[in-house]
């Protein structure tokens, strides 16, 4: 199974990177984008997991590794497989 | 008293580390491997600057890993006592030893600068050798420095004044200039609620000698080295009495 797990700030956490790229963004005028937030992607392969055990294993690890809770929030689907 | 240097593959403020705490501060300082499982009886832990494991996944995320790292955690959580530096400091939050984050610098920019920080409390292990608002003129160099701490955890960090250190003009002023980083409040080191464990961004090795260009940074070693030690002597007084006695 793979899953992909999204990794970016808190809406209450002042993401410099995002607001660079939407200044960017509207000086070569995309007026229309309102604000940009920038996060990480991780793609994981798991083996041998079961889509129940995927959705205790997945969050588990998001939390103690891929996010830094204090700052960080996350989000996963299941890109392929069962 | 025994310091320890933490080496991890990135560190690069080790040797500067164990150079000022050797040879400047003139007290003996072993290194010891994040791989390794023992302390080596030192009375403090020094976590160097750096850029531990490349910095990969986010600063100080996969160090807090190492085995070294969970005998650290272990000795503190018995009172023993922890510097982070820059990079060290990084480590400490994400081991959750210290209460916070790091996020990237406001400007976006890597920052390799003297700046000034004011000493906010002089009782703690750390700055008992200072006085509460002297100005200290210490270099930083990193990239993620702008610290931050949800409202409510900032609040209980101030209200139980765990602020040690805060970025000021050469005056002593918290100004929005003078925090170059962007921290909240601006913050340049905290300790824990024990007072056993401190992080900063500036490097106070990187200040130590007079031929670096500054010898503020000796305040925080001497503050150590004269806690940790006064209170070894504390004890052998009444030994002492009693062998007059034999």
């Amino acid at each position: 199974m793979r899953v992909r797990i999204l990794v970016s700030f808190k809406d209450s956490v002042l993401d410099p990177q995002g607001q660079t790229v939407k200044n960017a963004l509207h000086t070569m005028g995309y007026a229309g984008v309102k604000d940009v937030r920038q996060g990480k992607v991780f793609e994981l392969d798991l083996e041998g997991v079961t889509r129940k055990e995927a959705e205790a294993l997945v969050p588990e690890i998001a939390r103690r590794v891929l996010a830094n809770p204090i700052i960080e929030k996350f989000e996963w689907d299941i890109l392929k497989g069962r | 008293m025994k310091f320890g240097v933490v080496q991890f593959p990135g560190s690069n403020c080790d040797f500067d580390a164990y150079h000022a705490l050797s040879r400047a501060m003139k007290r003996p300082t072993v290194m010891l491997w994040h791989k390794d499982h023992d302390l080596r009886g030192v009375d403090c832990v020094v976590l160097p600057g750096g850029f531990a494991y490349g910095d990969y996944l986010r600063v100080g995320a996969i160090a807090r890993f190492s085995p070294l790292m969970q005998e650290v955690q272990a000795f503190a959580r018995r009172g023993g006592h922890v510097l982070g530096i820059c990079n060290g400091f990084q480590v400490l939050l994400e081991l959750g030893l210290l209460p916070g984050a790091m996020l990237r610098n406001k400007n976006l920019k890597f920052l390799c600068q003297h700046v000034h920080i004011r000493v906010e409390d002089a009782r703690t292990d750390f700055t008992r050798a200072a006085r509460k608002g002297q100005v200290l003129r210490i270099p930083i160099a990193h990239f993620d420095g702008n610290y931050y701490a949800p409202a409510r955890a900032l609040k209980e960090i101030e209200r139980r004044g765990q602020v040690v250190f805060r970025y000021c003009d050469a005056d002593g002023r918290v100004t929005d200039e003078a925090n170059v980083n962007g921290s909240l409040h601006a913050i340049a080191g905290i300790r824990n609620e024990a007072g056993n464990v401190l992080g900063l961004m500036p490097h106070p090795e990187r200040a130590s000698e007079a031929l670096l260009g500054s010898t503020d940074g000796r305040a925080i070693f001497e503050s150590l080295i004269f806690s940790l030690e006064r209170r070894r002597p504390s004890r052998r007084p009444a030994a002492r009495t009693r062998a007059r006695h034999d």
